[in-house]
């Protein structure tokens, strides 16, 4: 080895020409564009495969021999093979994913109505089991073996444990049912319900925010009460998963030398947990983190049913018991979509909170 | 002047496999002098530099019938007083500074957070003295380094870095647990006469702690070779060839030399008397 330079030389790398940030981004979406070509692809063959005839789904068993062709060509099912992929993947980019058998909508459309739910309800459960999970998984690994350590432990077990769907019912039963604290099922009181269609613009979908920002209050804390409890229920098990995480996560780093450096220095010990090590942390945790909401996002068929939640999970599964293809394939890609965006974000995150990934 | 008093050290640790001790009756006293803890590795050196500072994780815990830093009774003092005493008046120098220093923090921000969070200092004073701080470890160019992460910078300016980071509060007692040995052989020399330096000039006490008998004994005035927890002896470094005991004599007899002999090292005599 030669002797030390005195400053950090900059990382060379093939295309260093490029800043760092803009290869970085350029990368992420290369390696998306592919990722989700193959989920096309997946999503495909699988509607190609199903004994399902598209041409009969549509047309009816009673369609005449001429019907049955036309729509058959309508839908370019004589092409060959490759171009009728192509032509799948051309229509996916533009957002059209076909025609719903159930709902006669096209499938972008429905999807535009029921993922708004989920994505609120997905987002609340999770910043529910960050702000509790990560808090808990610290104590936890700050005071092993302690009743603090425990009662995580257990609360943390319960959440892995309990099914969601007697979680669910039990949750509305006490706290709707007999303590009448929070709204019922639904996204809102009939009344209100009738009111957001009609007088509420609809910018987002998202009941909270659009009611926030045309300044209906009344409807906001309605809302508020009726997310409460599927986004607690949903959000419990990823608080458990979380905090599980955490305390291991966190274990790991207490026990590093820089932990012991930052002690010689006189600094207190919450600011060597809660800042030097939770620093640290952070790194694994942003993968656990997108990964349990990335979950969450597909929509939750049990929760959303317990608590006629019109979100995406019961969409995809309606359809798959009215054998609506499109709509199912439709909603499949749409999940694989959300699931490795949110992937890809997580690893800019990652990159951006741990300087050696850079 | 006595700085620090230490009479009858005791460090054990309760495990489910029984009862470990890793300091068995430890005594020295110094003053603002270099003393030198020699051992190989498990003799309890490191864990008596530490018990100094009181940052032995539990289940580790720390008995003596006295330990005593400038009036302090370091066995009785509050955490509180504890970390007042860290941060200003003893610092301790760790062995890797790839794992002592916090991966994802710059560089400037942990030179400069006992100013600002213990000082209350405001961001600029402390960049400035960060920054001086720095240049006292002959590191060039202290501003690009300050906005460096620790994982780019390479053995030898870690550890100046540390050594700047450890020596900003003018504590009166350094620990400098193994500070070269993580690094090439031809860095060590650059850091070991940078220390010097600067442990000569502001008159503090040091301990360093090392296996190696010789760089000990040309760095320090006075040296404890440690054996299984105890110390075996205790000499004047410049006496050091004249060791009586045979484990000291054993240590100096174990490095190979440019020239010498090409018979087989001798090895290292472990007598199970000398740890009673």
């Amino acid at each position: 080895m030669t002797a030390a330079p005195d400053a950090p030389a900059p990382p060379a790398g093939r295309l260093s020409g490029l800043p760092r940030v803009l290869r970085l981004i350029g990368g992420t979406a290369l390696s998306l564009a592919i990722t989700l070509l193959g989920l096309l692809l997946v999503t495909f063959i699988i509607g190609r495969v199903v004994p399902i005839d598209p041409v009969l789904a549509i047309v009816g068993e009673r369609a005449t021999t001429a019907q049955y062709e036309a729509t058959r060509l309508a839908l370019g099912l004589d092409e060959p093979m490759w171009k009728q992929f192509a032509i799948y993947v051309g229509n996916a980019v533009q957002g059209d994913l076909g025609q719903s058998l159930r709902t006669k909508r096209e499938v972008s459309e429905d999807i535009i109505r029921y993922f708004p739910a989920t994505l609120e309800l997905a987002t609340i459960a999770t910043l529910f089991g960050v702000l509790v999970g990560v808090p808990a998984g610290v104590l936890a690994a700050t005071r092993p073996g302690t009743w603090v350590d425990q009662i995580v432990r257990i609360v943390g077990l319960m959440g892995y444990s309990m099914p969601v769907f007697w979680l669910g019912l039990l949750a509305l039963l006490v706290f709707y049912g007999i303590l009448g604290w929070v709204g019922g099922p639904g996204r809102l009181d009939a009344g209100f319900s009738m009111m957001f269609e009609l007088d509420v613009e609809q910018r987002t979908g998202m009941i909270l925010i659009d009611t926030a920002l045309a300044g209906e209050w009344a409807m906001f804390r309605n809302a508020i009460s009726h997310i409460i409890l599927p986004s607690a229920v949903l959000g419990y098990t990823s608080m458990a998963y979380i905090s599980r995480m955490t305390r291991s996560f966190m274990m790991n780093e207490l026990g590093q030398e820089y932990i012991t450096t930052a002690r010689v220095k006189g600094m207190p010990e919450w600011r060597v947990v809660w800042v030097h090590a939770l620093k640290n942390v952070m790194v694994p945790l942003i993968t656990v983190i997108a990964l349990s909401y990335a979950y969450l996002l597909e929509g939750s068929v049990l929760t959303e049913t317990i608590f006629a939640w019109p979100g995406l999970g019961s969409y995809i599964t309606d359809a798959l018991f009215a054998a609506d293809m499109p709509a199912v394939l439709g909603g499949t890609v749409v999940v694989g979509v959300v699931f490795v965006t949110l992937n890809m974000a997580s690893d800019l995150l990652y990159r951006l909170v741990d300087p050696r990934a850079r | 002047m006595t700085l620090l008093s230490v009479k009858d050290l005791r460090v054990t640790f309760d495990t489910e496999a029984g009862r470990v001790e890793a300091v068995r009756g430890v005594s020295f006293s110094l003053g603002r002098e270099r003393l030198g803890i020699v051992g190989e590795s498990g003799s309890g050196k490191t864990m008596t530099g530490r018990s100094v500072l009181r940052l032995i994780r539990p289940p580790g815990r720390i008995e003596a019938t006295e330990m005593v830093f400038d009036g302090t009774d370091l066995l009785r003092a509050s955490e509180r007083e504890m970390r007042a005493l860290r941060g200003q008046r003893i610092a301790m120098v760790m062995q890797d500074p790839k794992y002592s220093l916090n991966p994802v923090m710059k560089v400037g921000a942990q030179l400069t957070e006992g100013l600002r969070q213990r000082d209350g200092m405001s961001a600029r004073a402390a960049r400035l003295k960060a920054i001086e701080a720095l240049e006292a470890v002959q590191i060039r160019g202290p501003e690009r380094v300050m906005e460096a992460y620790p994982h780019e910078l390479s053995g030898g300016m870690g550890q100046r870095v540390m050594i700047a980071m450890m020596l900003i509060p003018n504590p009166d007692l350094l620990i400098a647990d193994e500070p070269t040995s993580a690094l090439d052989v031809t860095v060590q020399a650059e850091v070991l006469s940078i220390l010097d330096g600067l442990v000569r000039d502001r008159g503090m006490g040091l301990i360093f702690i090392s296996h190696d008998l010789r760089l000990v004994g040309r760095f320090c005035d006075r040296v404890l070779v440690m054996y299984k927890g105890r110390v075996v002896e205790e000499l004047e470094a410049k006496n050091l060839m004249q060791a009586e005991h045979p484990y000291t004599r054993g240590l100096l007899n174990c490095l190979p030399r440019i020239g010498g002999s090409r018979a087989p090292l001798p090895g290292l005599d472990r007598a199970a008397e000398w740890a009673e």
